[in-house]
């Protein structure tokens, strides 16, 4: 960070001027391109050409609609996730709300409910089981993974309770044939526009907003963060409520999605969602991570799942991929920032033996 | 202490900016790539069709799709789809979750779809989540048959089933009756909650235990869930046990249930005591009726229930049956095989396993 704040300001001035080392001038092109969103970018299309050219069947409408429709539920939570991990906690509860979510949403439809109504309770239901976790983590000063392992758990439970063994299939065939239909030719689902929309809030939220610099400023350092004015515990409480509406919001499209409410749906992907998060660049420890970084992530990991198994690879190959990616692109800035200090503390070196030398 | 923090802020100003820039290049670099693609997709839209017109030089594509990979039963049921559509000369793939959850089916479905698959053989994991996916696969042309575990009916050309669903309920309480001498308490341990098939035979146990007077001295206490994995199934027969002291015997209409049972009973002073039922693989149970853990359990030949699925989905594909009541097929050496009510084709009575016939099975 520091080392980009000197550039700018060496900007224009000559590069050895005496006292200062000399520092690479990157132009503002260069440094968007080889950012870290910019590669994960070029990864994506990488993909995305060799499967467009080698893979039978890939260069076709139905691959966007059907690839995108998977990967929807995983895009819609990643938004909020990306931002909870930003600050140094995480959500793991994800999962077990869209599965409660469904679950009243198949009860209460199957009791005679409006579904207009129905739909609304949910997105309240999401908001409630966000706050629970919120209030928790902010209030009681819990830490966000035992307390989100722990309703993990018991919004998972409850939802076995509400629905039990049985599931709920027999929802109002135009919301259900909505919920997978198309922008017209493009293969696009409807859907996707939703989805931009909350995109577009988070990256909004994130990028722009006093809030979600604060954010950013929190995720570095707490009581940092706290001395700049920052009310740390209430940011949190919205997040965690933020990813609970967004979650049931989830949970409505997936159940509609299979026209099906069970208890078990959507078991066990908060881990994809926080693959696809971590991936897109976030950092686990907080304080790093971008929006469009995060949808590049998500689009990266369905890309190459929908393209392993339209290629007849097993899913056991799919989660061997997914997992060493992921490792890769935690390792990878390590590695290159590893590098990049060895290059900068040789350069030093040399400089001061030159000054040195001309002394 | 406020200069800095004023540094802090004025840093982030420039960085806002900086990202800004970044976004901006990317929403212009996004959008000529979307452009690109879909013009791209839009002028081949033959590819994804193109497959049909030469589909009679090629070999008929059976896709399997069971409940989920790497399951021992899911192997036999494959290895005589395996051998059915080899015997059609038909080109035999299996895709699959490898976990059983409802969803997960519906990715698969729809590669299937697209690679222009002909037929489809599925378990389904929720017979209502594939409904859609499997509409779209049948609007390109494919023949849907479910196996083991059916799909709702408005969504399959036929199901084949191992047996009627009644007679495997049946055998299984006649074979916990004799085994706890009429009388007692017992428990079931099924796959996941949401299965149709272990829903279907508990519901006609139940039925059952309710009605026939014979059963009258035997109660269900409990029914618990180890959704089909080994360690849950393990940990839920462990305590169901505990809780019920009482308990004369355990159902497990599952293969991964009852082999874990037996683990766990072989291991305590249960063994011989607890009578254990249910559907099990005799390569799987061999050891415990040997060691006295288990004296008699129930199942069909998986085997055959893929080899038959597979004639079923040449005789659909060329026309011989329509999935109507009274339509006949030949099943290789299983012989004619007649669709029932509903579009359903069994393939064959249970049999019992115990000491004296268990080694003459291999799966």
């Amino acid at each position: 960070m520091s080392e980009r704040t000197i550039v700018r300001s060496g900007e224009g001035v000559p590069a050895t001027t005496a006292g200062t080392l000399p520092v690479r001038v990157r132009s503002r092109w260069t440094r968007i391109l080889l950012s870290r969103d910019a590669v994960m970018f070029y990864a994506l299309i990488a993909v995305v050409v060799y499967a467009y050219t080698q893979v039978p069947y890939f260069a076709s409408t139905q691959t966007v609609g059907f690839l995108l429709l998977d990967v929807i539920p995983i895009l819609l939570i990643a938004m909020p996730m990306a931002l909870v991990i930003i600050t140094g906690e995480i959500d793991l509860s994800v999962a077990s709300t869209v599965g409660l979510t469904s679950a009243v949403m198949g009860v209460l439809f199957q009791a005679g409910v409006p579904i207009g109504v129905v739909l609304v309770l949910c997105l309240l239901l999401g908001t409630v089981l966000g706050a629970v976790n919120g209030f928790l983590v902010t209030a009681l000063g819990l830490p966000s993974l035992a307390v989100t392992i722990g309703t993990l758990a018991l919004y998972r439970g409850f939802a076995l309770v509400v629905i039990g063994d049985n599931a709920v299939a027999n929802f109002p065939q135009e919301l259900t044939r909505f919920s997978t239909s198309k922008l017209g030719d493009t293969g696009i689902p409807v859907v996707m526009l939703l989805v931009l929309a909350v995109a577009l809030v988070f990256g909004v939220l994130l990028h722009f907003t006093p809030f979600g610099r604060a954010l950013v400023a929190l995720g570095f350092n707490k009581e940092a963060a706290a001395f700049v004015g920052i009310r740390v515990g209430r940011a949190k409480f919205w997040l965690f409520v933020s990813t609970g509406l967004v979650s049931s919001l989830a949970g409505i499209f997936w159940t509609l999605r299979y026209s099906s409410a069970r208890s078990d749906n959507a078991t066990g992907i908060e881990l994809a969602v926080i693959a696809a998060v971590l991936l897109g660049g976030v950092s686990i420890f907080g304080g790093t991570g971008s929006i469009p970084g995060v949808i590049i992530g998500v689009l990266l990991i369905g890309t190459i799942n929908y393209t392993l198994r339209l290629a007849r690879f097993s899913d056991v190959v799919l989660s061997i991929v997914t997992g060493a990616l992921l490792i890769a692109s935690v390792v990878a800035p390590s590695i290159a920032e590893w590098a990049r200090g060895r290059l900068h503390a040789r350069r030093t070196a040399r400089l001061e033996l030159q000054r040195a030398a001309a002394q | 202490m406020k200069g800095r923090t004023m540094k802090l802020i004025h840093t982030r100003a420039h960085r806002d900016t900086a990202s800004g820039r970044r976004i901006a290049a990317f929403a212009a670099i996004a959008t000529t790539v979307a452009l690109v693609a879909t013009g791209c997709a839009a002028a081949t839209p033959g590819d994804s069709g193109g497959s049909d017109g030469d589909g009679a030089t090629e070999a008929l594509s059976i896709a399997f799709l069971p409940k989920q990979l790497n399951n021992p039963y899911t192997d036999v049921v494959l290895s005589g789809g395996k051998a059915g559509t080899e015997e059609i000369g038909g080109e035999y793939s299996v895709v699959g979750p490898l976990e059983a959850s409802a969803s997960s089916q519906v990715s698969f479905i729809n590669t299937l779809t697209q690679q222009g698959t002909k037929v489809i053989v599925i378990a389904a994991n929720d017979p209502d989540a594939v409904g859609p996916a499997l509409e779209e696969a049948r609007a390109a042309g494919a023949k849907i048959v479910a196996f083991d575990s059916d799909t709702n009916p408005d969504y399959r050309d036929v199901f084949i089933s191992q047996v009627v669903s009644k007679d495997v309920a049946l055998i299984q309480v006649e074979q916990i009756a004799e085994q706890i001498g009429g009388s007692g308490e017992i428990a079931i341990l099924s796959a996941t909650a949401n299965a149709t098939n272990q829903n279907e035979w508990i519901k006609f146990i139940e039925e059952e235990l309710a009605s026939n007077p014979e059963y009258a001295d035997i109660t269900l206490v409990a029914k618990v869930y180890g959704d089909d994995d080994d360690a849950k199934s393990f940990q839920e027969a462990q305590g169901l046990l505990s809780a019920y002291p009482n308990l004369k015997g355990i159902i497990s209409p599952t293969t991964v249930g009852i082999a874990a049972t037996a683990r766990y009973l072989s291991t305590t002073d249960f063994k011989g005591k607890v009578a254990l039922v249910g559907l099990g693989l005799p390569n799987e149970m061999r050891e415990f009726v040997k060691d006295g853990t288990v004296k008699e359990f129930a199942l069909w030949d998986p085997a055959q229930l893929g080899y038959v699925a597979a004639f079923a989905g040449q005789a659909l594909v060329d026309g011989t049956i329509t999935g109507a009541v009274g339509d006949t097929f030949m099943a290789g050496e299983l012989g004619e095989k007649e669709v029932g009510e509903g579009g359903i084709v069994i393939v064959g009575p249970p049999t019992r396993f115990n000491a004296d016939n268990i080694d003459d099975y291999d799966f």
